[in-house]
């Protein structure tokens, strides 16, 4: 029973606690812009009975108390939200640097990246360094960002067959999307390099080092450089 | 302070309250106790708040100790506990005295078994919560599952005791299923008439590789959608994933919050707590259900656990 709302937006039922809310099915900085202005509407003025929202490229899928209410009256408490979208303004977005150690152990798939794409893996570098990246939104587990803006002579599929154990802090990418591996996960990106900056911190102010709608820029460290950090 | 000593931790055991539930924008998933029906019975036969920390065991229990005595209670899979050899009735809270030691065995039900125990346990909360993140190594005591030697904190109760029992009545009606309830999931219409038929009409294995994360399960494989392309995004608890291969998974409570599979169902909320309870090579099966049974069956089991009749004393 999908239903169509303001700006092309589509409600879904996912569960019997949970229903999506779909922007567009394009994954762009203007779909991405929706979201993150839906998500802020939301944390501004709080619906009771909303008790978790998941963010994603262009969707939001909101969780609620099912004894509460039913989809479809949730669905009428939200279309004046969506409403009411363009009269949100969003914060400036914050501008961060990742520092990367790029390649050897940290990176064991910058060759092999670099080798489909006919370059060197200096080139591979400098072109990930190059690109200003999207924080679309954090998902996956805790503190994981999905980077959008990765060049398009960098856009390689998935391995194959994914890594039992990704070390953290690895620097992947896949597809069109590039990211940061927080903790140690299965993962089947393919990865260029590691920092030694931790992505998610309990105790720490910002507890992930990234959120919705930063910007990010990778540079380039030694692995002398990265063991400093590291301890630092 | 009262205080827990493991003596033997058993195969996994976890501290798991209720959950966190509010931190999808941080990608953090909720947690929280696999079968939160009994964590929740648990804790009101020993006098605590239904959401209270309690120990989180699953297929073999482990060896407790309580220097200072307690009042504890077993919910869920029996595990064939004794008191210093006596058995240990379940669902039934009990007086440890000064020094006597809790020792649970193999189960002889489901997968797992809660100790609750009068005052709740007390570890350094992360975001609001005192459960276990398996995967990041958050929440609980040091991320972690349980260790021969650990000393957990208990909060101090009301330092009361009333032998308290469940109604056997109740108990029979909200014994774990094996035919597991499901609505649509948000690409059912992306499955032909024919694999949602498949679907429904199979038994399904859970295979071992199956944890708090996932189920993974065993039979016949659902054949995947083709043309549409997914684009990831957020899941809810229960959902039920197509991957490619057609082996269905089922998205548990340490779940990922976002993917990119799609999902052609999803267990219903009255269900959630029988997936808990599902063990290695279980068989089960998935039965539709309209969006008002859903919600009418989750009404009337949220009555049973409010209602007076529940709790003997």
């Amino acid at each position: 029973m999908p239903t169509s709302a303001p700006l092309g937006a589509r409600f879904q039922p996912a569960s019997d606690n949970s229903l999506l809310v779909y922007f567009d099915q394009r994954i762009s900085p203007a779909t991405h812009q929706q979201v993150a202005k839906f998500l802020r509407l939301l944390e501004l003025q709080p619906i009771t009975g909303i008790r978790n929202l998941h963010p994603a490229y262009c969707s939001v899928l909101i969780k609620f108390d099912a004894l509460q209410f039913p989809h479809d009256e949730l669905q009428a408490l939200l279309l004046p939200y969506l409403d009411r979208l363009d009269e949100v303004c969003l914060p400036e977005p914050r501008q961060l640097e990742i520092p990367v150690c790029y390649g050897g152990d940290y990176g064991p798939d910058l060759a092999e990246v670099s080798t489909l794409h006919g370059m060197t893996p200096q080139q591979a570098i400098e072109l990930h360094v190059s690109a200003t990246y999207l924080v679309y939104f954090l998902g996956f587990v805790p503190g994981f960002a999905y980077l959008g803006g990765l060049p398009e002579a960098l856009v390689t599929p998935r391995l194959p067959t994914p890594r039992r154990s990704v070390p953290p802090g690895s620097v992947g990418i896949a597809g069109y999307q590039s990211g940061v591996y927080p903790f140690a996960t299965p993962g089947g990106w393919r990865l260029l390099g590691r920092t030694p900056i931790a992505m998610f911190q309990p105790g720490r102010s910002a507890m992930s080092l990234l959120s919705l709608g930063d910007r990010v820029r990778f540079t380039p460290i030694s692995s002398e450089q990265f063991v400093a950090l590291e301890s630092a | 302070m009262k205080v827990i000593q493991v003596q033997a931790p058993g195969l996994f055991t976890t501290v798991q309250d209720l959950g966190r539930e509010g931190f999808g924008p941080l990608g953090v998933s909720p947690s929280g106790a696999a079968d939160p029906i009994s964590l929740r019975l648990g804790n009101r036969l020993v006098g605590n708040a239904e959401g209270a920390a309690g120990l989180e065991m699953t297929l073999l229990g482990g060896t407790f100790l309580f220097p200072k005595g307690a009042v504890v209670a077993l919910a869920g899979s029996d595990f064939g506990a004794t008191l210093d050899d006596l058995p240990v009735e379940p669902w039934t809270s009990v007086e440890a005295r000064s020094g006597q030691a809790l020792r649970l065995g193999p189960t002889r039900s489901g997968a797992r078994c809660y100790l609750c125990v009068q005052g709740g346990i007390i570890v350094k909360p992360f975001l609001a919560s005192a459960s276990t993140h398996i995967l990041s190594g958050l929440g609980g005591l040091d991320g972690r599952p349980l260790r021969k030697g650990d000393i957990l904190n208990v909060g101090s109760g009301m330092l009361s005791f009333c032998k308290k029992t469940i109604a056997s009545q109740a108990l029979q009606r909200l014994s774990p299923r094996k035919v597991l309830r499901v609505t649509p999931g948000p690409q059912h219409d992306w499955f032909p008439e024919s694999s949602q038929r498949l679907f429904h009409a199979s038994a399904y294995r859970v295979s071992e590789e199956s944890n708090r994360m996932g189920l993974r399960l065993e039979g016949p494989p659902i054949p995947t959608p083709s043309g549409g392309q997914m684009i990831s995004e957020g899941v809810s608890l229960g959902a039920i994933q197509i991957p490619n291969g057609g082996l269905p998974i089922i998205l548990f409570v340490e779940q990922q919050t976002t993917g990119g599979y799609p999902k052609i169902g999803n267990v219903i909320s009255a269900d959630l707590s029988s997936v808990g309870q599902l063990r290695p090579r279980d068989e089960v099966r998935f039965e539709r259900v309209t969006w008002e049974k859903a919600r009418s069956v989750l009404k009337e089991q949220e009555e049973l656990l409010a209602s007076k009749e529940l709790i003997r004393e």
